[in-house]
């Protein structure tokens, strides 16, 4: 097991770059995911502000579905 | 509609073709200054004087030997054409031994051994286990390969 | 090409594949890191620092893929408009950003104990570097711009242009003398690398894959939501 951790002498760079992997694409997930989380918990109160005819001008809204 | 969108298609692939052109020309017209290193082969077509520059070989077989004031080593480096008398007081890369592509940046002495201050290890693409390098060894199936290429044609 | 287009249908099949795709991942980092770091063998040449090239490859490849993929969603936003192409340009571009420092950090760490420097200025490391500012370069551009579609207009320019660079990355060990050395698993003649490190290293590059599909998912239903505020908070500012 500390043959492992060793790494045969480039512990450090071996460990370094697992270690740096890790930071990078956990941090870019948890930052997307919180995001995410923020952005359509403020969709959804400004939704619920404005009064329901209103909402169909919103890029994303469902009502596009185009016939064939 | 159609004929919109093609004409926006047009001009970005002519623009493209364009940048892509300019671009090649560019590289092509330095390539001497993109290429990070010279082969010995290059140091004798075209020698360099008191400029800096940076050779690349292969370690000659049996010629490491350690210089007598203790820190200095001398070595050739070859591709296969050419050879270089390289001696250095630079510690070496791990990667360092005979038969391994390096680098060295330094100038051209007078008595036409290079003087190296910096020693850089180049290895090839190949990657393996050490069982199945010594099998290869074993059966001679084994071969350094050059860590570049001349960049000057012979004779120009 | 615009069957897809249509924001609605897009978040549906997101919402689809989402599951799938974390799942995968989560699986494939599992079996890759235990292949990388406990089953795959030594190399002959450079012992245990050739763990290193199971992270370092992965994250060059998914910098590279990122840019290109990126590069034709710009070509799409422009001769198309195709209304998704910019959001997911946008969504990708930090994530691309992140492949490539992690490349560039995982090379300077491999490079230092192998070649006996953290760092040259060879033709594959510094177009790599130049890939890395393009990707910030892209990123500031698209919010430089008060009008965010002069922004995305300006970033697909860039996108476009920046585009040379990637084969330049790809064959600049091929082109010119590098202190990188050439490809060992995308070349003509098959992989240079023993099966036994060749797996892990594949199973590695499609765990980084199915975390960015993942990723950017998410990114661009962030960004999609984004695009409702702004609407929503216009018609508010204008109607109510």
């Amino acid at each position: 097991m500390a043959d492992f951790f060793h790494m045969g002498g480039y512990a450090i760079y071996v460990w370094s770059s697992y270690g740096l992997a890790l930071l990078v694409l956990v941090g870019l997930l948890l930052a997307s995911l919180g995001t995410l989380r923020r952005k359509e918990r403020l969709l959804r109160s400004l939704e619920q502000t404005l009064p329901r005819r209103r909402r169909r001008a919103g890029a994303g809204d469902a009502g596009g579905e185009e016939k064939p | 509609m159609m004929t919109r969108k093609k004409r926006r298609l047009y001009m970005l692939l002519l623009a493209l073709a364009g940048l892509g052109t300019a671009t090649a020309l560019t590289l092509t017209a330095f390539e001497e200054n993109v290429a990070f290193f010279f082969s010995p082969s290059d140091l004798a077509t075209k020698p360099p004087g008191d400029k800096r520059v940076r050779v690349g070989g292969l370690v000659e077989g049996g010629s490491v030997v350690k210089v007598d004031d203790g820190v200095s080593t001398r070595f050739t480096i070859t591709d296969t054409a050419h050879s270089v008398t390289i001696t250095t007081d630079r510690p070496l890369p791990d990667l360092f031994r005979e038969g391994q592509g390096v680098l060295v940046e330094g100038r051209m002495g007078s008595d036409g051994v290079f003087v190296a201050s910096e020693v850089l290890a180049k290895h090839d693409e190949k990657y393996m286990p050490k069982e199945v390098a010594d099998a290869l060894k074993a059966s001679g199936q084994f071969k350094p390969e050059l860590p570049g290429k001349p960049v000057y044609e012979a004779g120009k | 090409m615009h069957r897809f287009a249509n924001p609605a249908r897009f978040l549906r099949l997101a919402a689809l594949i989402l599951p799938w795709v974390s799942v995968l991942s989560a699986i494939l980092f599992a079996a890759g890191l235990y292949l990388a770091l406990f089953v795959s063998p030594e190399d002959y040449q450079q012992g245990d620092t050739v763990r290193i090239m199971y992270v370092h490859v992965p994250a060059a490849w998914m910098a590279m893929f990122t840019y290109s993929s990126m590069a034709v969603a710009a070509a799409c936003a422009l001769v198309w408009r195709h209304p998704l192409a910019e959001v997911y340009s946008k969504a990708a571009a930090p994530l691309g950003a992140g492949f490539t420092l992690l490349c560039l950090v995982t090379g300077s760490l491999w490079g230092e104990p192998m070649w006996g420097t953290w760092w040259v200025w060879d033709a594959r490391l510094t177009s790599v570097l130049i890939l890395f500012f393009l990707y910030l370069g892209y990123m500031a551009l698209v919010d430089a711009f008060d009008d965010p579609q002069r922004g995305h207009r300006a970033g697909a320019i860039l996108l476009l242009v920046g585009a040379i660079n990637v084969p330049i990355i790809k064959f600049s060990v091929d082109w010119w003398n590098t202190l990188h050395q050439p490809a060992s698993v995308l070349r003509m003649d098959g992989p240079a690398i023993h099966g036994d490190m060749l797996w892990p290293l594949l199973i590695l590059a499609l765990a980084f894959k199915t975390y960015f599909a993942a990723t950017v998912i998410l990114r661009m239903r962030a960004e999609l939501a984004e695009r409702k505020i702004q609407t929503l908070r216009l018609t508010q500012a204008g109607g109510v």
